[in-house]
């Protein structure tokens, strides 16, 4: 059994339709589980931090990455994906 | 499981406050080169170090895209020359070869074109001295430092008078860029084996095959920190401090710890170091300055730099398994937009800087003087450095660009990293007849300390 690998996806720009839709499209294309969401509109500013287990056979960092990067010119929100250790080491020992 | 807000703010401190790690730097011994042939010495230093690092770069690359944190540097220290160059008719070749492995290797600096000379100087010693103005002008990422003293073999005067020399005849090379052939040299008085950063950086004698190294920053992020304490006591800005830097040190073990596993070297250590840079919101000047000073300079500057540069080895010190390096806050002038400025209004005089020497990490850095500086000028001030350094068993540097044609008011800009250094002004009188007497000051008394 594969230890868990997670990501954390936050997206942060204008809010428009469908940005869940299509972040949570592209992580169902790569084969990435959500396990976590949380989201919020602070005046008109959308910001969805979301974490996710990469660890299935089929999921690729960096097709991942990749596909949510062209995603994030297309809407013109940032999107970023960065693996969870780098929050969890800053704040917890 | 972490928090968003704690996310929020992390995310923060990249995009806005310029959180980065600055430098993974892979250390080679390259002990194992030695030959009796030049050439054959000069082909396996190459071959070693482009076999080492060369996949440094990219893998630097790779963490950075996978912990979305961005690694500005990514460089190599060596085995100080002088060790290996013993049997070389000309040193500056093993320049050559240095700099064409970072080349080749991608890196943008490489360390250790260095004697150790604290005590005495062998014949390999005195030979790279003298080609350190020839080496550092025709080399392009080769750095250079020389460590003249220590608290336990006192300061080797004529090595320091040798250095006054050769400070000034780099510049002299390089005086089409304003003397920038200065910003590749550092002399050291207790210099340290496992310094991750530049200019300074060399694998010790004491190291062994190879280790990564990683030195963090953030000063911008201390700074904001210390905006939300306002007016409160300095118990809580020394908290503030700790606490901040506890985050950013632990960004620094996860890249170091990551970068040693991905390129199977042994991790050696994090410095945890506060280096500034010259963009805007990335100042070591504006933190003193956020404590309640007007201008980072004026009276007050040497207990808010104390203060600092403590509280960020507290903090850091439980975030990682290694600490080592300089550790400790940097004041380099030309680096930092606040010392710039500090320096530009006349707040900030190499005097005040010495001063603060004595409680940071790391000495006189990148200050710019006048062209016409005389050598013995430039010795002098390296022997009242190191003097700070051997009494008080801390590594001091000194890296002095006396800029050719400049004079006090002027600017040399450097450009990227090296940021912009005004010209700030040195005594005038003389210390000729103090340089020319040579031999050594003993080492100091540990005890008895009053």
């Amino acid at each position: 059994m594969n230890e868990q690998k997670r990501v954390v996806i936050s997206v942060l720009g204008l809010d428009r339709k469908g940005i869940i839709a299509r972040v949570s499209n592209a992580l169902y294309n790569n084969d990435a589980n959500i396990l976590d969401i949380s989201q919020t509109i602070v005046s008109g500013y959308f910001t969805m931090i979301l974490v996710a287990d990469i660890s299935s056979e089929e999921c690729s960092f960096d097709a991942l990455s990749n596909e949510l990067a062209a995603l994030s010119e297309e809407m013109g929100v940032q999107i970023r994906v960065q693996r969870s250790e780098i929050f969890e080491s800053m704040y917890r020992i | 499981m972490v928090t968003t807000s704690e996310i929020l703010s992390t995310l923060r401190m990249i995009d806005k406050q310029k959180l980065d790690v600055r430098t993974v730097t892979m250390g080679i011994s390259l002990f194992g080169c030695a030959s009796d042939s030049d050439e054959r010495l000069c082909a396996k230093v190459y071959d070693r170090i482009t076999h080492m690092a060369g996949r440094l770069v990219k893998v630097g690359e790779e963490i950075e895209r996978d912990f979305g944190v961005p690694i500005v540097n990514k460089r190599i220290s060596v085995t100080p020359a002088a060790l290996i160059s013993g049997g070389m008719k000309d040193p500056v070749r093993l320049a050559h070869a240095l700099d064409n492995a970072a080349k080749q290797t991608g890196v943008n600096f490489i360390g250790g074109y260095s004697a150790l000379v604290h005590k005495g100087m062998t014949q390999a010693d005195q030979a790279l001295i003298r080609s350190l103005p020839q080496a550092l002008s025709e080399t392009e990422r080769l750095c250079g430092s020389v460590n003249i003293g220590s608290t336990k073999a006192g300061i080797n005067m004529d090595a320091v008078r040798m250095m006054g020399q050769a400070v000034k005849q780099l510049a002299e090379n390089t005086k089409d860029s304003g003397g920038f052939g200065c910003a590749k040299l550092v002399v050291f008085a207790n210099a340290v084996e496992d310094n991750p950063f530049m200019a300074g950086a060399f694998h010790g004698p004491g190291e062994g095959d190879s280790a990564i190294n990683v030195g963090v920053s953030g000063p911008g992020v201390v700074k904001s920190a210390l905006e939300a304490v306002k007016g409160m006591p300095f118990d809580e800005v020394a908290e503030t401090i700790k606490k901040t830097a506890f985050s950013i040190t632990r960004v620094g073990q996860l890249v170091a710890m990551e970068a040693a596993q991905r390129l199977g070297v042994p991790f050696g250590i994090v410095d945890l170091s506060l280096a500034p840079t010259p963009a805007v919101g990335d100042s070591v000047a504006q933190i003193l300055e956020e404590m309640g000073l007007e201008v980072c300079g004026t009276h007050g500057t040497t207990a808010a730099l104390a203060l600092l540069n403590d509280a960020v080895k507290k903090g850091g010190v439980m975030a990682s398994s290694h600490v080592g390096g300089l550790s400790g806050a940097f004041i380099p002038v030309s680096e930092d937009i606040g010392m710039i400025r500090a320096a530009e209004s006349g707040a900030l005089t190499l005097d005040k800087l010495e001063a603060m020497t004595c409680v940071c990490s790391v000495g006189l850095d990148m200050i710019a003087v006048p062209g016409d500086t005389s050598a013995e000028t430039i010795s002098a001030i390296i022997a009242d450095e190191a003097a700070i350094g051997m009494v008080n068993s801390k590594t001091v540097a000194v890296r002095l660009i006396p800029a050719p044609g400049r004079k006090v008011g002027d600017n040399v800009e450097f450009g990227g990293l090296f940021g912009r250094a005004p010209v700030i002004a040195v005594h005038p009188f003389s210390s000729k007849e103090f340089i020319a007497r040579g031999g050594r000051i003993p080492a100091p008394l540990q005890s008895l300390k009053n």
